[in-house]
């Protein structure tokens, strides 16, 4: 029994961090119409950052850290975006590319920086005693890690929905020309919403740290999660990132714990259930 | 089904289309002759091209039936449809740019013909597709461009492109989708003298909003509005009906 | 003129073994298995339309295929071969069915991810594939008897593969069918009313590619004698895009001469600095942002301006 609740659990959190992973890179995609693989980059960018600051100095709250290492990823972002992104607008091809290209460019920087061993990060101090429940014992981080996703998801979805700037966004992903043409400044707009993906990317690699450690290769083992759980959820839908990111983590999760070795073909068989019967994604529309 | 050639080219009933809320076609249904000549009319919006749509199968209708020749063919996919005889041209320009006229009209005779699957001899290989393809032009006054680019062609060359890759086709049901737009007076003429002249072994249903030019190519006409066939029948009883009148006149 | 810079350059070819040193051959070698895997993406990405970030699936897998079969099961290299080379294509064909249920980003997204797990199952299987040590000790096969230990005799054998894939590839965009497909990539609603099946040449497409990918990956294990998880990586597939994109994606000759600028590349910058994988990412910005078109049809438009200004 313990076993179920514990994996249970670490489906919980491994899916709270796809999602921090996922929803970025989905409102990018229903936005900028742009497959932005350095999204796994951004996120490993923010495990280095965590695990440096918080082996340098283990007072620091890991929530200063997470932000401040959000805001370090969104600035990154945001530069690549004005500099580079911004020049291929007629090209969507050629910005697949280059985010492949800065990929490369950040892993290796990672490696050239930190080197080739796996960096543990240090649970932090306050999180470390375990939390007993209905007579089981959790392991605390999890569940707050649990908890922080649900706080971006609610977050997310008021920022979407309830503020200007959400209204912004959602006339941008359904007719960007139109949006255009009544006067919302789709650039800024689409710079806005690329540092903030990458920024909670970031955020969410700093809090992946203690679980995952920060090692080189950490952005290819993400990214592939993160494009299942969006082809899974639906292109450019917040709630089918959400569902798709916990689907994922418990496969991921129990695949790894059940059959360690196949746990990335059973990974295939929910994203070729869904394509067969669904292409568009759980909840995603036709054609975005 | 007997062996004797049935009666309807195209027999369409109880078509509809519906966009979530929005319904495009209504309830719409229609028979075609075969070797027949008619004209779709209607206001922007009436739902002309949507119908075209799903008889091609570009759409897949929310219900009805669709007959080809007697063949059910409401769930075929579309490239099914144009082997049992059906073709079309479009509103808005739809050419392969960087190829040659030739090739345009080539791409129009291999659709229908097995050889399309061979993969390993060249295309120029068939000598008869280019000849043919060369005779075709040659029937819509181009072949003296056959070896340009598509490109580099004049808006109403286009337009005549269109019809000789659907022509190429030899297809027994033909949709033309607005084959006059956009054309200056004197290509008109010579675009409905094409028109005029394609073998009556085609049925011809066309949709166009200038009356003087098609009207004297039609021999029935529908006028659809809002998705439904108003009016329908030869004609001259579809212009005398009030009906028509108070579409077209708000009167 | 075309001729006789055809006929050179074909004798330029077999003779280089005799003028150039083991080192150069052996470059030549890998670059003729660069070239042909880089053409095989290129019927994907430059004449049909379809970018895929996960043709090193074919390779790899191939290679792995052959690899186990004539290291841990005994078989010959022929049995080997062909066993290598079905599998690989069976494989294209289910792939092509997952990833053709997209089109555009999703097809890219779709194919990358396919990737990833081969590759993740390439390190983490590693009681069948050694993981991240990788199967090594390997051999080469002995065609009619012939060894192809040496570095001449095994360029020639990657020249005669490589000739007859270039030919095949060659022959099969400028047959009917490559005429299909390059109508599909351009106007598929179009060819759809022609009475043209756009996902049945597509699918043929991508499995005819996954053949020639698998071809690459067994003479790419022939050579290195090694195979490693790393030759099915994002890096593996977005090298050889490169390369394509670089050379001049849909143009006959344009993904080869890519591919061998970014096989030299590597080994003239791996010989100086550690960072292959930050360069690739930098010239993967370059090429996108300077020359979007490519090397080949660059100069082949610079020549024709020379020409018509004469």
């Amino acid at each position: 029994m313990q076993f179920w609740i514990i994996q249970g659990l670490n489906s919980l959190s491994l899916g709270g961090l796809l999602f921090l992973l996922a929803s970025g890179f989905s409102l990018i995609f229903g936005l900028m119409r742009l497959a932005n693989l350095t999204h796994g980059a951004f996120f490993m960018l923010g495990t280095y950052f965590g695990a440096t600051a918080m082996r340098a100095n283990s007072d620091l709250s890991i929530w200063t850290v997470a932000v401040s290492a959000g805001v370090a990823v969104a600035a990154i972002g945001g530069l690549f975006e004005r500099l580079v992104l911004t020049r291929l607008k007629t090209n969507p091809l050629g910005q697949v590319l280059v985010t492949l290209g800065m990929s490369f460019i950040i892993s290796d920087a990672c490696l050239a920086l930190w080197g080739g061993d796996s960096i543990p990060v240090p649970t932090p101090q306050n999180l470390q005693a375990p939390t007993r429940l209905f007579g089981f014992v959790f392991p605390t981080y999890r569940l707050v890690l649990v908890g922080c996703a649900i706080t971006a998801a609610i977050t997310l979805y008021l920022l979407l929905e309830r503020t200007r700037l959400g209204a912004m966004i959602r006339a941008g992903v359904d007719d960007a020309q139109m949006a255009r043409a009544v006067g919302i400044p789709v650039a800024n707009l689409f710079t806005i919403v690329f540092c903030l993906g990458a920024g909670i990317a970031g955020a969410g690699g700093v809090l992946g740290g203690p679980i995952l450690s920060a090692y080189p290769g950490l952005d290819a083992d993400m990214l592939p999660l993160a494009l299942i759980v969006v082809i899974l959820g639906g292109i450019g839908s917040l709630l089918g990132a959400f569902i798709g990111s916990f689907i994922v983590g418990f496969i991921y999760t129990f695949g790894t714990a059940l059959f360690p070795e196949l746990a990335y073909i059973i990974l295939f068989l929910p994203m070729i259930l869904v394509l067969a019967l669904r292409p568009q994604g759980l909840l995603g529309r036709l054609g975005a | 089904m007997n062996s004797a050639e049935p009666t309807c080219a195209l027999e369409i009933s109880h078509l509809r289309k519906s966009f979530g809320g929005l319904v495009a076609t209504h309830d719409v249904s229609l028979t075609i002759r075969p070797g027949e000549r008619r004209l779709i009319i209607g206001p922007n919006g009436a739902g002309k091209t949507t119908l075209f749509n799903q008889i091609t199968g570009d759409l897949q209708s929310t219900a009805g039936q669709i007959r080809l020749f007697g063949v059910d063919v409401t769930h075929l996919t579309p490239y099914r449809r144009a082997h049992l005889g059906l073709a079309r041209t479009y509103q808005i320009i739809t050419l392969f740019d960087r190829d040659t006229l030739e090739h345009n009209v080539t791409l129009g005779l291999l659709g229908l013909r097995p050889s399309r699957w061979q993969m390993w001899r060249p295309l120029s290989y068939y000598g008869d597709l280019s000849t043919e393809a060369r005779r075709i032009l040659d029937a819509v006054g181009l072949l003296h461009l056959a070896d340009s680019l598509v490109s580099d062609l004049a808006y109403g060359e286009k337009r005549r492109v269109e019809l000789a890759m659907a022509l190429a086709q030899k297809p027994r049901v033909l949709l033309l989708d607005e084959p006059l737009a956009g054309l200056s007076n004197a290509e008109r003429a010579t675009v409905k003298a094409l028109i005029a002249a394609i073998p009556r072994e085609t049925a011809v249903v066309m949709i166009e909003h200038d009356m003087d030019t098609a009207l004297d190519l039609a021999e029935t006409v529908t006028l659809l509005n809002y998705g439904r066939v108003i009016v329908d029948g030869e004609r001259d009883a579809v212009v005398a009906d009030p009906k028509t009148r108070e579409v077209y006149l708000g009167v | 003129m075309k001729w006789i810079a055809a006929v050179l350059f074909a004798a330029m070819l077999v003779l280089l073994p005799s003028v150039a040193g083991d080192f150069y051959v052996n470059l030549a070698s890998q670059i003729l298995i660069a070239a042909i895997f880089a053409l095989s993406l290129n019927l994907l990405v430059g004449f049909g339309g379809m970018t895929s970030l996960g043709h090193a699936s074919f390779l790899g897998v191939a290679a792995y295929i052959s690899a186990l079969l004539t290291s841990r099961y005994g078989f010959a290299h022929g049995p080997a071969a062909i066993v290598s080379i079905a599998g690989t294509t069976a494989m294209a064909a289910v792939f092509g069915v997952i990833a053709l249920r997209a089109s555009g980003l999703g097809f890219l997204m779709i194919t990358l991810a396919l990737s990833q797990v081969l590759w993740g199952l390439a390190y983490r299987m590693s009681n069948v594939t050694n993981g991240d040590n990788g199967i090594a000790g390997l051999t080469r096969p002995m065609p009619f008897g012939i060894s192809l230990d040496s570095a001449a005799s095994f360029y020639w054998f990657a020249l005669a593969v490589a000739s007859v894939s270039f030919l095949m590839m060659t022959t099969f965009v400028s047959s009917a069918f490559g005429s299909s497909l390059k109508g599909v990539r351009d106007q598929p609603r179009r060819m759809a009313a022609l009475g043209f099946n756009p996902w049945m040449i597509r699918w043929i497409t991508f499995i005819y590619a996954g053949f020639w990918g698998g071809v690459s990956g067994l003479l790419y294990v022939y050579y290195n004698k090694y195979i490693h998880p790393t030759s099915l990586s994002t890096t593996s597939s977005a090298e050889a895009l490169l390369g394509v994109i670089a050379g001049g994606s849909g143009t006959l000759s344009g993904p080869a001469v890519g591919a061998a600028l970014v096989l030299l590349l590597k080994n003239y910058a791996s010989a100086y600095v550690e960072r292959w994988n930050m360069l690739l990412g930098l010239v993967f910005l370059f090429i996108v942002l300077v020359m979007p078109t490519g090397i080949v049809p660059g100069l082949s438009k610079l020549l024709n301006l020379r020409r018509g200004s004469r």
